[in-house]
């Protein structure tokens, strides 16, 4: 990594946004004064937005692939998870929120992808926040018009007899894919399993992970 | 798009055409978290909903949606909506902002440190 960028990148390898490197914007100072409002007046306090923060950094993809490890391994969870996402997330002590979670499940001739054509509503508390991408005017248009053209530039390219499902997000209701157990997986460890489920497989714009790939 | 016949409003962007997705991503950064939070904390109060989140954002068209990014549409929203539900007044927002703005020139100079 060149020695002048190394400070502009974050732990992860992800560049911060320029937000960070430029002089105070409008809408930072919005955010300061809505939440010293908002604490001045016993609404909320600091302790509770940095716990609420904690809690936020905590939830990623793990939660959502040790979700769907569990189904591959055990097919009265996978029956219980897709009659009902939320109560079946709970029972592993993921709280899922007041949304309905329905979790699709991909098989040999079924493909499910997940948008949100309105806004960005996205499985949170199982996924962590949704990438950029998942918010863009790019996807959000395109993936309910030709879904098949969109996977490919994720780099999935299915049969052409694959059906390919496309599930468009309410305010209401969250959806989680549930990915293919792949081929070559079966002495695998739930724990191990549930590293070859990767985000975007959670999505649909992704396939789980081939074991020792 | 600024002439749609179909009576659906600039956010209903389903089938559509548009370019390709570009897949940069970013780190959230602390100010956008804190939006993030307040979102999650202030709807938990009951001093407005997702809907009421959405109404605003929505209601701010299209523009804003190419000019301004996520979290800055969000804490715009945010505001709004607690404006509205009587959190505080506009004229109560517009005091603390000058104060917060003449605080420095940088977030963390903005913010206290904090």
């Amino acid at each position: 990594m060149p020695h002048d960028h190394h400070d502009h990148l974050s732990p992860s390898g992800h560049p911060y946004r320029q937000d960070d490197d430029t002089p105070l914007s409008y809408w930072q100072s919005m955010e300061i004064a809505v939440r010293e409002l908002l604490v001045e007046k016993n609404i909320t306090t600091l302790e509770e937005i940095s716990t609420q923060i904690d809690k936020m950094d905590a939830r990623g993809p793990a939660l959502g692939a040790a979700v769907v490890a569990r189904a591959w391994v055990d097919p009265a969870f996978k029956s219980r998870l897709l009659k009902d996402g939320s109560a079946a997330s709970g029972e592993m002590g993921f709280d899922v929120g007041p949304m309905h979670l329905i979790a699709l499940e991909n098989t040999a001739d079924t493909h499910n992808i997940v948008v949100c054509t309105l806004c960005s509503c996205y499985p949170r508390n199982l996924l962590g926040l949704p990438p950029d991408w998942y918010k863009s005017r790019a996807y959000r248009s395109r993936t309910v018009k030709e879904p098949r053209k969109v996977l490919s530039e994720f780099g999935v390219n299915l049969p052409n007899d694959t059906q390919i499902r496309v599930h468009d997000s309410t305010a209401d209701m969250r959806y989680v894919v549930i990915p293919a157990r792949p081929s070559g997986s079966e002495d695998l460890s739930e724990e191990d399993l549930a590293k070859l489920v990767t985000r975007d497989s959670m999505i649909g714009t992704g396939l789980a992970m081939m074991p020792n790939a | 798009m600024d002439n749609r016949t179909d009576g659906r409003r600039w956010h209903d962007m389903g089938g559509q055409d548009a370019g390709p997705i570009c897949d940069d991503q970013h780190d959230f950064s602390l100010w956008e978290k804190r939006v993030d939070a307040l979102m999650i904390l202030c709807s938990g109060k009951g001093y407005f909903t997702v809907d009421g989140l959405r109404r605003a954002l929505e209601d701010m068209g299209e523009d804003a949606f190419e000019s301004m990014s996520y979290y800055e549409r969000w804490i715009a929203s945010i505001n709004q909506n607690l404006i509205e539900s009587g959190a505080y007044t506009i004229e109560e927002l517009g005091v603390k902002m000058a104060e917060v703005q003449a605080r420095g020139e940088t977030y963390g100079d903005a913010s206290l440190g904090q």
